[in-house]
């Protein structure tokens, strides 16, 4: 390792350095208010330094493989800095920054642990910006790994015996597929000899494996295995299980940061190890992903109808959710009529994938800072608690429902063009149904959607109690707010990164 | 493709939503709020008077005049633009909407709870229809189409009467089903390999450019197409939303329910059913004109039996709406001329039925206010009571049996006299359903206006003038163009030339 390695993993070793130094801070200092800014500043440290890192690649498409550097093998060939996983170390860190800001009242309430709280987030944050830079499986599993298990960690930190319940079953769903996952990853690599993704590419790509015994069956196996380890991430169905009991039970904002961050993460990696190393079997998996999209955008909406908790409730929206970007990943594999790949439709549907991770990102970030105010306000995630809400708080009621609006896909929000784009990748690909189906899942959502409208606005406002939203709050809330509205007008911006980034993927 | 920015068509989409804005932000107090919205919906009013007036008819002239164009999505994935324009179909429905839009917001005058939200949502909606009828590029027609749904929703059911919610959630839902089918149709015109745009000026240019080698077949994006509209219009048997929508609304939700949002429906078919799918519409006019004429006598067949005011004037909307539906189906005929007459009788019968059921609803809502009852048979006598009402309802209910001299029998004549050749035994049910109009209009009239006066009513006051005052503008628009319909005609005939011109076997 010499000093352009630690040039090149710079961004996720500042957020870990900050986690660490947050942590020391909280043990040496009585007076614990500033520790969130603390956090902060270490994410624009790390932002710092992705922006140099984004000039760099100004004119080089990945600093690690570019030019002389690739002789020298900087990190042992597994991570990757591109333009890819640029795009989802902005965007993650972007969520932890605002998310981080959100919490300042919330942890208030807390005790002790102030320091681990934000440590930890910032701990996870290292994980997801390693994943998106992953090239290699065993650096895939340990950085989803980091990912898992400070969140595990974050689930349980009420103390309550509902946020024990979900720190456990966080960490027991999340051992149970990482396990999954593990075996997939040794499968594939008895039988291509290769951990690293390029070096898996060539060998599928020569059908050498396929001639040893049951090697197609098993490189198949060990993706479909893996595929159940990055499911549990983006919480796709049937992997879901985990998804309602956790962000009913763990500290908002914690979901807030679970539902956007790591989901984006784990995407990225499910693209990368997907269209870089089994492209030339995408024909094979990309009819699953394909059920699994539709059982996603279904089973989610479905079971979304009935909750009266809202926390619950957007735990199976979010799953929906998951099924719609499970939409893009399909739709980037033509599966009809006879032809399998083709760069065209590649691009065009993970294009879409990336904005939608981005539209969703900024969406639900504003419904969920919404929810922390008003839960501070109400003390209660139950939805009959909303009652009247836009005569109590206006501002919010309104950033609530314009969050809401925008996660049915009504325009002018970020949500509508991801879907616009994300239907359009698939009706392009000849995926006409799964399209026919996401639409009109949407018209579903927008019934248990709507219904969070119509008691703020249309019901009695219930005693108000509680403390007030901090100016901070209000600044998180207002710049995802803007943000939702702003790419819903003018996507122009986004949608190009989106295309730069996938560009980078040299599919 | 003309491009550049005249911005007189921004202003008009953009003011009310500008005056929404401002009363929420900066306006203090009741009586200034209604001041403000009224003073909006009047310069908007304007605007469009203006965009009405100084639309050139000449041979020469543009299609699509007051074009405001700039990019708005730029890249490949979805390259759209922001272009608003009107041509003779939409210039009358753009004025429509100002007309309807003060009325709407005069009618609102007496609202006491949440009155600042009231005009803020109803301005919003405002905003939402003006740009439906102005966009030119389908992603933005879809945007402001999916615009309407939450002010109209929040109408309903916060202001609504009755079941109001339960009405509102159906025509959220409905609508935005029939949007999600819209969508899919968009999104498929968008990626059919020859056309790459939403530029619905060059879409509905030349007919041929959606000719080949579209992802889905060209009839089933017509059908996806005209579900979204017909739920909108509403044709039966999609129509169920709009008895419960209708009823439980507020007057100025249901003026501009009726007024311009079915409209929209009618719109929708025309400038893209017809004008992007000319030859499917050819080949489906019969089964267009079959849900027409079953819209016209099951909805006249439905008024007969109401009790309700509002419900028995929203269910005459369902039997009126169909007959645009007639109309269109004028173009399964050879006939240039008669083609014209039909689509132009079906673009006619939007403006005057949007005028004649504008003013039906305030009238009824008057009467609700003042009698505290919709229930007909409860009614009675109160013409004496309240002759300008009476008046009001009176020559909206003639206009739309189609009485001469009033714009409703422009429309009508027209449409029957376009679709008489092709279909001329659906076309005679069809002119059955007027007799029937009449029927369930005289005897509404006389149930609740003549017959017995009854003593509860004794001190029940007649329309003060800020009341009377959109009955009035009303009035006067059905009269003049019931007098001088060429004012309309002219212009709609401008702009359905064109697309005429594209339908296979008429010819211009």
């Amino acid at each position: 390792m010499n000093l352009y390695d630690l040039y090149l993993i710079s961004p996720p070793l500042a957020v870990a350095c900050a986690g660490i130094l947050v942590i020391l801070l909280d043990l040496v200092f009585q007076r614990k208010g500033f520790l969130p800014y603390a956090a902060f500043a270490g994410l624009m440290v790390a932002a710092a330094l992705l922006v140099v890192q984004s000039i760099d690649l100004a004119d080089a498409n990945d600093l690690v493989t570019d030019g002389n550097v690739r002789a020298t093998g900087v990190l042992a060939g597994s991570l990757s800095v591109d333009r890819f996983s640029l795009f989802f170390n902005f965007l993650v860190l972007a969520a932890l920054g605002l998310v981080t800001l959100s919490s300042v009242d919330y942890v208030k309430r807390m005790e002790n642990f102030r320091g681990e709280y934000f440590g930890l987030m910032l701990f996870s944050t290292t994980g997801m910006m390693l994943l998106a830079s992953a090239t290699e499986l065993i650096t895939v599993y340990i950085s989803l790994e980091l990912v898992t298990l400070p969140l595990a960690a974050l689930s349980a930190f009420l103390m309550t015996s509902r946020s024990s319940e979900a720190g456990m079953k966080f960490l027991i769903v999340g051992a149970i597929s990482s396990a999954t996952m593990l075996y997939g990853m040794a499968l594939i690599y008895g039988f291509t000899g290769a951990t690293k993704l390029d070096e898996i590419a060539e060998v599928v790509k020569s059908a050498a494996v396929l001639d040893t015994p049951f090697g197609g069956y098993a490189l198949l196996v060990g993706v479909v295995l893996m595929l159940a380890g990055f499911g549990f991430k983006i919480s796709a169905v049937p992997f879901q299980m985990w998804v309602p009991d956790i962000y009913e039970g763990a500290p908002t904002p914690v979901v807030a940061f679970l539902s956007v961050a790591s989901k984006a993460a784990a995407v990225a990696v499910l693209i990368r190890v997907l269209f870089t190393g089994f492209f030339p079997i995408a024909l094979d998996w990309a009819s699953l992903i394909t059920v699994l999209a539709a059982a996603s955008m279904t089973i989610g909406n479905l079971a979304a109808i009935g909750q009266s908790n809202i926390r619950r409730m957007f735990g199976y929206s979010t799953i929906a959710h998951a099924g719609y970007i499970l939409v893009g990943i399909a739709a980037a594999v033509r599966t009809s009529g006879g032809y399998s790949g083709g760069p065209e439709f590649v691009s065009i549907g993970l294009n879409s994938v990336l904005f939608y991770l981005a539209a969703y990102v900024v969406a639900n970030l504003t419904a969920f800072f919404a929810i922390i105010a008003i839960s501070q306000r109400t003390g209660s995630d139950l939805i009959e608690g909303y009652g009247g809400l836009v005569r109590r708080a206006p501002f919010l009621a309104v950033a609530l429902t314009l969050a809401l609006v925008a996660l049915i896909g009504v325009p002018p929000t970020s949500i509508f063009i991801g879907k616009l784009v994300i239907f359009t990748a698939a009706v392009k690909s000849g995926l006409v149904w799964l399209a026919i189906l996401g639409v009109l899942n949407s018209v579903v959502s927008a019934y248990y959607y709507v219904r969070i409208i119509r008691v703020m606005f249309l019901e009695e406002p219930k005693e108000q109690e509680g403390s007030k939203t901090s100016p901070v709050a209000w600044f998180a809330l207002a710049v995802s707010g803007i943000a939702m509205i702003g790419i819903g007008i003018a996507p122009g911006f986004i949608l190009r990164a989106a295309e730069i980034a996938v560009d980078a993927l040299a599919l | 493709m003309e491009t550049g920015f005249t911005g007189l068509l921004t202003a008009a989409v953009f003011l009310p939503t500008a005056g929404a804005v401002s009363i929420l932000l900066l306006v203090r107090g009741d009586r200034n709020i209604r001041v403000v919205a009224a003073m909006v919906a009047l310069a908007d009013l304007v605007l469009t008077l203006v965009v009405f007036t100084t639309f050139s008819r000449d041979d020469g002239a543009q299609r699509f005049q007051f074009i405001d164009y700039f990019t708005w999505i730029p890249g490949e994935t979805l390259r759209a633009n922001y272009i608003l324009g009107v041509d003779g179909l939409s210039a009358p429905l753009v004025t429509l909407t100002g007309i309807l839009g003060l009325c709407a917001v005069l009618a609102s005058w007496n609202i006491k709870t949440r009155v600042r939200e009231h005009f803020v949502w109803l301005l919003i909606l405002q905003t939402a229809v003006m740009g439906v009828f102005t966009s030119l590029d389908l992603l933005l027609f879809f945007l402001f189409w999916e615009l309407e749904l939450v002010p109209m929703y929040m109408l309903i059911a916060i202001w609504g009467t009755g079941r109001k919610e339960y009405s509102a959630m159906k025509f959220l839902m409905f609508t935005i089903l029939g949007s999600a089918f819209m969508l899919v149709a968009i999104v498929a015109v968008f990626l059919t390999p020859e056309v790459g745009t939403f530029d619905m000026r060059a879409l509905s240019t030349s007919g041929t450019m959606l000719g080949a080698g579209v992802l889905l077949p060209l009839s089933a994006l017509f059908w996806l197409f005209f579900i979204g509209f017909g739920i909108k219009l509403p044709v039966w048997p999609l129509h169920t939303w709009l008895p419960d929508a209708h009823t439980n609304a507020p007057t100025a939700a249901s003026v501009m329910l009726a007024g311009v949002l079915l409209k929209m429906g009618g719109y929708g078919l025309l400038r893209i059913n017809v004008g992007m799918f000319p030859g499917q519409a050819h080949q489906f006019a019969w089964a267009l004109v079959t849900l027409g004429v079953i819209s016209v006598l099951y909805g006249a067949i439905v008024t007969l039996r109401q009790t309700d005011l509002k419900r028995l004037i929203a269910y005459s909307s369902v039997s009126h709406m169909g007959l645009v539906l007639v109309g269109i189906g004028a173009i399964g005929i050879t006939q240039g001329t008669l083609t014209s007459a039909g689509l132009n009788g079906a673009a006619m019968q939007l403006f005057t039925h949007g005028t004649i059921t504008g003013l039906m609803f305030l009238g009824a809502g008057l009467v609700y206010d003042k009698a505290h009852t919709r229930y007909i048979p409860d009614l009675g006598g109160l013409a004496g009571r309240m002759p300008l009402v009476a008046a009001g309802l009176l020559i909206a209910g003639f206009a739309s049996l189609g009485l001469p001299g009033l714009s409703g029998f422009v429309s009508e004549v027209l449409v029957f006299l376009g679709a008489f050749r092709a279909y001329p035994l659906m076309t005679a049910l069809a002119v059955l359903g007027i007799v029937l109009s009449a029927g369930y209009i005289l005897w509404m009239m006389e149930r609740a206006f003549f017959g017995v006066r009854r003593e509860r009513f004794a001190d029940i006051t007649d329309a003060s003038l800020i009341e009377a005052l959109p009955m009035a503008i009303l009035v006067i628009t059905i009269v003049g163009v019931g007098i001088y319909p060429a004012i309309l005609t002219d212009v709609f005939e401008y702009g359905l030339r064109p697309i005429i011109a594209l339908i296979p076997v008429a010819g211009p």
